[in-house]
């Protein structure tokens, strides 16, 4: 059964991506493991843009366009994501969320 | 010539057991250093997907990007912050497992349920391709917004994960 050329396929993995992102983000107990949870949700969207843009969109470099600019997003936000961890630590030793939700002492 | 539609069949459904099993070793392992390992073999088992899609292009920025770029970062941040050992008997533990596995199942359902009664009629005509060309030249004149808007995300966020993380080990900004 031949289903890599099929809309629905890519739609399903980008929505188990985005529901095993949401478990991770529930589940991890650290700040770098939620951060690294977050991406699989951000990798569920850009596959879902370019899944449409190869089945359904007129322009299809309108898809791929998107899809760069949400690398270059989750690139950003990785980078400011992991130095504000870093602060995190350095300022309370410990990047349990439980212990941090405060955000002040 | 059918022979190439069955080889490329099963490298599909080899790259999205890789995305799986990636994805579930990042969400599932107690070490956050193979949660990043598992992130990696997830990222290029997307890669492939987009390959599978037509878009060489994405396919390569993704190898780039993500396993290059992100998931060094991701790295780094582990190895500057807690030690591994002492997240390892924490991590994952004392929450509602039972709590997550539902939600993310209704979620899951829910846009299961959408896009199972959704019929998504591809375009009347198509301008372009999916080459790399068609893709450059259109992102330096149609939409050279994104483009704009990519590079000043990304110099907001070199100077302010610099700004961020400036101060030496005790905190203190020289």
């Amino acid at each position: 059964m031949i289903i890599s050329d099929n809309l629905n396929t890519y739609l399903i993995i980008a929505a188990l991506l985005l529901v095993i992102g949401l478990y991770g983000m529930i589940q991890h107990r650290s700040l770098i493991g939620m951060l690294i949870s977050s991406e699989f949700i951000l990798n569920g969207a850009a596959l879902n843009f370019m899944a449409f843009n190869t089945f359904t969109a007129p322009n299809p470099a309108v898809g791929q366009i998107y899809a760069l600019f949400i690398m270059g997003l989750a690139a950003a936000e990785a980078a400011i994501a992991v130095s504000i961890i870093i602060v995190v630590y350095r300022r309370f030793r410990n990047e349990d969320p439980a212990i941090i939700q405060d955000m002040k002492y | 010539m059918i022979l190439y539609r069955y080889i490329a069949e099963a490298l599909f459904y080899a790259f999205m057991i890789l995305t799986f099993m990636g994805a579930f070793m990042a969400v599932r392992s107690q070490l956050l250093m193979h949660a990043v390992i598992g992130l990696a073999v997830s990222l290029l088992g997307i890669a492939g997907l987009y390959f599978h899609l037509g878009s060489t292009f994405l396919a390569v920025m993704q190898v780039l990007i993500y396993v290059g770029a992100v998931c060094i970062m991701i790295a780094m941040g582990i190895m500057l912050g807690n030690t591994p050992s002492q997240l390892a008997e924490k991590n994952l533990k004392g929450r509602n497992l039972l709590l997550a596995i539902g939600s993310c199942a209704a979620v899951f359902l829910a846009l299961f349920a959408t896009l199972s009664r959704t019929g998504f009629a591809p375009a009347a005509e198509r301008i372009g391709d999916m080459s790399i060309q068609f893709v450059g030249e259109n992102l330096l004149l149609q939409y050279c917004l994104a483009f704009e808007l990519i590079s000043l995300i990304l110099l907001t966020a070199i100077i302010g994960s610099i700004i961020l993380a400036r101060g030496g080990r005790d905190g203190a900004v020289k």
